[in-house]
């Protein structure tokens, strides 16, 4: 395997030179990848001029084939050819509802809360590392387009996605060995995209509605700040659930031909899913599809659907996007005049009847004016391209939110509020418990996600114990609990008992997400077994990541080095000059410790540019209200 | 970092203050300090853009909702609104609050969606008066035993509307 590219000291971080960030649209039926070239964001293509690559993946006896040619064996190969990974993301057995009419043999992992896998003729699949594979193929086409190492990808996600489902599509990026910049919510990179095109500013919707997830998201755009007031939703609707209402529909009209018609096996579910989508997408333009095929059996189908048929089947699938939207709007406070446009994106927003029932919700027709399948991705390559640090002439700032409740379970089974939904990320809060009873010194806590009162109708999302809580009667200690979200809507959460200082804190994962080992496992099995090989590339990657923050850094002391008094400096170019010789050596453990020693020499440093720079954006524009002191 | 929220957004400490510049700082802040700037950074530079990016979000917010900014500037006056001694608030007001309690629990039980939106508006009109009477209490009398008696009643206020909002959401569902 070929070694990461490693230039001159100070060379790979150079200001004006251009990094190759990319944006992928991680679909549930379709996936995309972005760039910005020459200040223009576009989608890349492979070798035979597409866009889009069906998000489906085929385990064959020679490896795994993606895309096209996977989607082409779908109905032949179902138990091996995954569509639709998406939706098992971050999900368990017990989330999927009619697991009877999908054709794979899932596997429960562990415990009935851990994520589900499937059964393939390559072994057992997480939903985590087929996805990678997609992502795989993508970051190749990439490569190949843009001719070099890329520096990082966006990422998009469902805006209502929970932190079990985007921690599993950070880890599937991992596996596929790209590097994340960020998870960016669908709608908000729509609204880029969207934005930035039109020039809007105001109050927009965002209308997603893709093949699995649906998102509403209500922003507020203002000279390149994109501000998200409120979105929200629901991860398991989609133009797939369209998709199944009619193949349900074509198996009872099977059924009334012939009441003793054979149970339908594997194949022939997916040939009829596949039909019954290629049905309603000719629907959007005619009055009449006409659905023909053969079963295994040898069984002739021949049924027309007509347009009205298909409303009455799906139109409470529509009305279910109507709630999430009252209350996205509820959350935002706003009138329906307030809003000044209504963006539709995905595919299933083509759906005459979908357009319908949000321009009756809006009282205004909705913008139709871009490709709903390419513009999320075009929004992620934009922000990519930002986050890599190529400065666009305008400045970009999204400020998204957290789309569900978080919160702690106290007793009697009820959970406590620490985040409500829709708070502006990054967030913090702190809330403190204490103890129940006399000379308790352990508590259990139970995090979790969601908007009801009860624990059961909540998400679970980690469960850790603080231990050496010194004894104490009853109610008398404080512990400090503290949840943390990041800028990609990732939770951390720590505790802390005050009187004595003892602490515990996770990065919350386990219930769902993958454990480290697991991703260790992967990693090794995906880059083949040489040790060898390992070392080479934790040792090449441990070293970018030493050489970029020594190009930060200086770059940071040429701007702002007046910040520091000599000694202060001096300290830092020692630090520098330790990690630069360790990275003559190949020893990747070395260079990680004197990378987190210099990154602990230059805090204090860091803190004082974040002020100087607030400052400086602050000064001179209301010397009149500076008058406080 | 500056930890008083009035300061960190260069504002005047006081109730009455300038929504458009605090909108205008908080975004002039958060284009210096969101982790969005920081992607490439060291992790140093990465913590403490996280610190000041929560920071400013978590003073935004405080300011820009009256009952909040309130009760803030009480803290700064070493004073705890909601702290549970301080149970002080006039009998009509009690009477006035079980009232609306009773109200929104008939509403609810009823699914009456317009009667809840119908005391959502009540409660945002007493919010105002309130709203009003603080900027009288904090700023020109500087009154602040008056003052922490009408936080009260806002917060209060607030946590019905919350409740209104709750209960709508539940009988749309």
């Amino acid at each position: 395997m070929a070694l990461l590219q490693i230039s001159e000291p100070g060379m790979s971080a150079e200001p004006h030179q251009h990094k190759l960030a990319i944006g992928i649209d991680l679909g549930t039926t379709n996936s995309l990848v972005a760039t910005v070239r020459s200040g223009m964001s576009t989608v890349l293509q492979d070798e035979h001029g597409r866009s889009l690559l069906p998000s489906v993946v085929r385990y064959t006896d020679n490896g795994v084939v993606v895309g096209h040619q996977a989607q082409a064996k779908q109905s032949e190969d179902p138990i091996n050819t995954i569509v639709s990974v998406k939706r098992f993301m971050g999900r368990s057995m017990k989330d999927i509802a009619d697991k009877a009419h999908i054709p794979y043999r899932f596997v429960s992992n562990n415990t009935s809360e851990s994520m589900l896998q499937l059964h393939t003729r390559a072994g057992l699949k997480s939903p985590v590392e087929i996805s990678a594979e997609i992502l795989k193929t993508l970051k190749t086409r990439a490569e190949k387009a843009l001719g070099g190492e890329l520096t990082g990808a966006v990422i998009t996600v469902p805006a209502y996605f929970d932190d079990a489902q985007r921690q599993a599509t950070k880890d599937a990026a991992r596996l596929a060995g790209l590097h994340v910049l960020r998870l960016l919510n669908e709608p908000t990179a729509a609204a880029v995209a969207y934005g930035l095109d039109n020039a809007a500013e105001g109050v927009y919707v965002i209308y997603d509605l893709g093949g699995g997830t649906f998102d509403v998201s209500i922003l507020h755009l203002s000279k390149g700040v994109f501000e998200v007031l409120a979105t929200n939703g629901d991860s398991a609707l989609g133009g797939d659930d369209f998709d199944h209402r009619i193949y349900c529909w074509v198996l009872d009209q099977i059924r009334e031909q012939n009441p003793n018609k054979n149970p339908l096996n594997e194949e022939d579910t997916r040939l009829l899913l596949t039909k019954a989508r290629q049905a309603k997408e000719w629907l959007t333009d005619n009055d009449e599809a006409q659905i023909i095929g053969k079963l295994s059996d040898g069984y002739p189908i021949d049924v027309i659907l007509s347009a009205d048929t298909l409303i009455e089947l799906t139109q409470n699938l529509v009305n279910k996007t109507l709630s999430p939207m009252r209350k996205a709007m509820r959350d935002a406070g706003l009138a329906l005049s307030e809003i000044k446009g209504v963006v539709m994106v995905g595919g299933a927003t083509r759906m005459p009847h979908v357009r319908h029932a949000v321009q009756d919700f809006f009282q205004q027709e909705p913008l139709t004016n871009l490709d709903p399948d390419k513009v999320v991705a075009l929004g992620a390559a934009i922000q990519a391209n930002v986050l890599a640090g190529n400065r666009s002439d305008e400045d970009l700032l999204l400020l998204d939110v957290t789309p569900l409740s978080l919160g702690l379970e106290t007793m009697g089974g009820l959970v406590e509020r620490v985040i409500p939904r829709n708070s502006t990320l990054p967030v913090a809060r702190a809330q403190d418990f204490t103890t129940f009873k006399d000379g308790q010194t352990a508590m259990s806590i139970h995090v979790l996600q969601g908007e009801r009162d009860l624990v059961s109708a909540c998400r679970s999302l980690a469960r850790f114990e603080l231990r050496g809580i010194p004894p104490m009667v009853a109610g008398a200690a404080r512990i400090r609990i503290t949840f943390q979200v990041d800028a990609d809507g990732l939770l951390s959460v720590s505790a802390r008992e005050e009187t004595k200082g003892i602490e515990a804190s996770i990065t919350v994962k386990p219930s769902y997400g993958l454990s480290e080992d697991e991703i260790t496992d992967m990693l090794k099995s995906s880059f083949g077994s040489a040790e060898a090989e390992k070392l080479a590339r934790a040792l090449a990657e441990a070293k970018v990541d030493a050489m970029s923050i020594i190009s930060a850094i200086n770059i940071a002391l040429v701007q702002d080095g007046q910040l520091l008094s000599d000694p202060e400096k001096d300290e830092i170019q020692h630090s520098i000059q330790s990690l630069e010789q360790i990275l003559n050596t190949e020893d990747s453990h070395a260079v990680h410790a004197a990378t987190a020693a210099l990154n602990e020499a230059t805090g204090n440093f860091a803190a004082k540019r974040m002020d100087a720079s607030v400052s400086r954006a602050l000064a001179g524009k209301n010397i009149d209200e500076v008058d406080f002191k | 970092m500056n930890e008083n929220y009035f300061e960190l957004f260069t504002l005047k400490q006081c109730f009455v203050i300038d929504l458009t510049a605090l909108e205008s700082h908080y975004r002039q802040i958060q284009s210096e300090a969101h982790p969005d700037r920081f992607v490439t950074a060291s992790s140093s530079e990465k913590l403490k853009s996280m610190q000041l990016a929560t920071l400013a979000n978590e003073a935004y917010q405080t300011l820009k909702k009256p009952a909040t900014r309130a009760k803030y500037l009480l803290t700064l006056n070493h004073i705890d609104a909601t702290q549970e001694t301080n149970t002080s608030m006039p009998a009509d007001f009690l009477m006035q609050q079980m009232e609306w309690r009773e109200a929104l629990e008939d509403y609810k039980v009823a699914k009456d969606v317009d009667g809840l939106e119908n005391l959502m508006k009540e409660m945002q009109q007493m919010a105002s008066a309130l709203t009003n009477e603080l900027n009288h209490l904090f700023d020109e009398k500087n009154d602040l035993t008056s003052a922490t008696a009408t936080t009260r009643k806002l917060i209060f206020i607030d946590k019905v509307c919350e409740d209104i909002h709750k209960a709508i959401t539940q009988i749309e569902d």
